[in-house]
């Protein structure tokens, strides 16, 4: 994806039933006019493929399909994408710049298997990054908590609670080196990529 | 999904017109958790659909006001949640939205769009071929006769059990919140005990808000009873459930003495549910847990279990004894 030309619809006046969106997606802006019914989730899949963000329930119920909008966690499937106007859209496709080393949060589930299937892991690391950015990694009892949105069906919850709190302490760490130079939060810093 | 135009209000007094003109087919969108869930699985139907997220003037969270704590309607559950003022002052309203669904939909989901949250009776969300008065009604009630596991012990009808889904409308019943609707006649405001209705023969009305009325803002007076609360929420799994039996408990202490007690009851009735029997009888007493589990058998007494939820009897006792333990350990 370089261009808004990557959006079929882009750059077209609405169509009767549409509505017309603008929206910056892992630091690229795009306009398009859409179908109100569409879920953002499709939108990404579907349109931008950007296939990262899974389709696992569809009714929000497993965190497969996690994003940020807005620096925010999100369930992509439960936001109409017409919802996305105006917004700033984070995917992992857009966590790690090409050419740059992986997130600590990806690092992390490497290093700790945190996976088995991989079908949740992107959500699961979406979730996680803002887990972290939310203070809400401080301990395994709240991680467990506040990551409860995620399923893993392969039962890789011993390893993704173990990398959050790896890649939390690293991501600490970052954000304090990184401090004296730029007041820009992580979260900033990847979405303008 | 049935397609439907979809307009962005600009202005509350826009957002107001709009559905003041619209029909009966009409819907607000604002988080979406609900109505967008419903859209897909065709219980929602709505030809329009009127997107309030962008009235920004409606995301306040203001907990400076000398009596009243007030949320905006378009407030997320998430920033409510984890306003200091509130986590630390009113533990149970906290409680109520950071032990309801997941992070991802507390940052969408708003508390005003929270308090008209739809049931999730399985008969309801499964559409045909199951008969559900609510989601169609006349049709019948497919609970009535078949798994009532999860459906209400207090203010069902032979037209409806489902149970009202919500945490935040049981903790603000608990708190007296009022609630700010503004409407084709203009502002109004009600208790939000007086917002949801029990079923009786007609289900598929939940609210008493006339059509074109919107929430717009929710009011809380402050009260010494906030600190010493919980939500204590009991669920098939620890995190990320339903209630099978909640409870919203505060108590205001003096010395080993009950005060004053609010008692709210989630997860099994078809509205928020307060307990104002159990109330008075731990008012005035020295608090002790047979006194706790006195005042849940008096907030359980009543209950009409069905065929498999007979079990939410005891739980539901109990749950109100723990909370109020939790409670009167923060008092």
């Amino acid at each position: 994806m370089s261009s808004s030309a990557t959006l079929r619809t882009g750059g077209h006046p609405p169509t009767p039933g549409r509505v017309a969106v603008e929206l910056v997606v892992n630091g690229v802006p795009l306009a398009a006019s859409l179908d109100p019914r569409r879920s953002l989730l499709d939108l990404l899949r579907e349109q931008l493929g950007l296939t990262g963000a899974k389709k696992g329930c569809d009714h929000g119920q497993c965190g497969a399909c996690t994003v940020h909008v807005d620096g925010r966690r999100v369930a992509s499937c439960l936001t109409p994408a017409v919802q996305a106007h105006g917004r700033q859209v984070l995917t992992i496709e857009g966590l790690s710049p090409a050419g740059s080393p992986l997130h600590p949060m990806q690092q992390a589930f490497i290093d700790h298997d945190a996976l088995q299937c991989g079908y949740c892991t992107p959500g699961q690391i979406m979730a996680a990054v803002a887990c972290v950015a939310e203070g809400h990694a401080t301990s395994p009892e709240q991680i467990r908590e506040y990551m409860s949105g995620n399923l893993c069906r392969c039962g890789a919850y011993v390893g993704i609670v173990a990398a959050i709190e790896d890649a939390a302490m690293k991501m600490a760490a970052t954000t304090m080196a990184t401090a004296g130079r730029s007041a820009e939060m992580p979260e900033a810093r990847h979405a303008a990529v | 999904m049935q397609p439907f135009d979809y307009v962005r209000a600009t202005s509350v007094a826009d957002a107001v017109r709009a559905f003041g003109a619209a029909g009966p087919d009409t819907r607000l969108l604002a988080g979406g958790t609900t109505l967008y869930d419903l859209m897909k699985l065709g219980v929602e139907t709505p030809a329009h659909v009127i997107d309030v997220n962008g009235l920004r003037e409606l995301e306040t969270i203001d907990t400076s006001q000398p009596d009243e704590l007030v949320f905006g309607a378009l407030a997320r559950m998430s920033d409510v949640a984890a306003d200091p003022v509130i986590a630390g002052e009113y533990p149970a309203l906290a409680e109520s939205l950071w032990r309801a669904a997941s992070q991802q939909l507390r940052n969408m989901a708003s508390v005003g769009g929270n308090l008209l949250q739809r049931t999730r009776c399985a008969y309801f969300r499964g559409g045909e071929p199951f008969a559900c008065n609510k989601r169609a009604p006349g049709s019948g009630c497919a609970a009535q006769e078949g798994i009532d596991r999860g459906h209400a012990l207090f203010g069902g009808s032979e037209a409806c059990i489902a149970v009202y889904p919500g945490d935040w409308a049981v903790a603000l019943a608990a708190f007296e919140a009022q609630v700010d609707v503004e409407g084709p006649h203009g502002p109004r405001s009600l208790a939000i005990e007086a917002l949801h209705v029990e079923p009786g023969r007609t289900p598929d009305v939940e609210t008493t808000l006339a059509p074109g009325e919107i929430i717009v803002r929710i009011r809380v007076p402050k009260t010494p009873l906030g600190r010493a609360s919980t939500y204590h929420k009991i669920r098939d799994r620890e995190s990320y459930a339903f209630a099978l039996v909640s409870v919203a408990a505060a108590l205001r202490m003096e010395g080993d003495m009950v005060a004053e007690a609010r008692l709210a009851l989630g997860g099994v009735a078809t509205r928020p549910w307060r307990v104002r029997a159990a109330e008075a009888v731990l008012r005035g007493q020295p608090f002790t847990p047979a006194l706790a589990r006195r005042a849940g058998e008096a907030a359980l007494s009543g209950a009409r279990p069905g065929r498999m939820n007979a079990f939410k009897v005891e739980l539901g006792i109990r749950a109100v004894a723990d909370a109020l333990s939790i409670a009167r350990q923060r008092g």
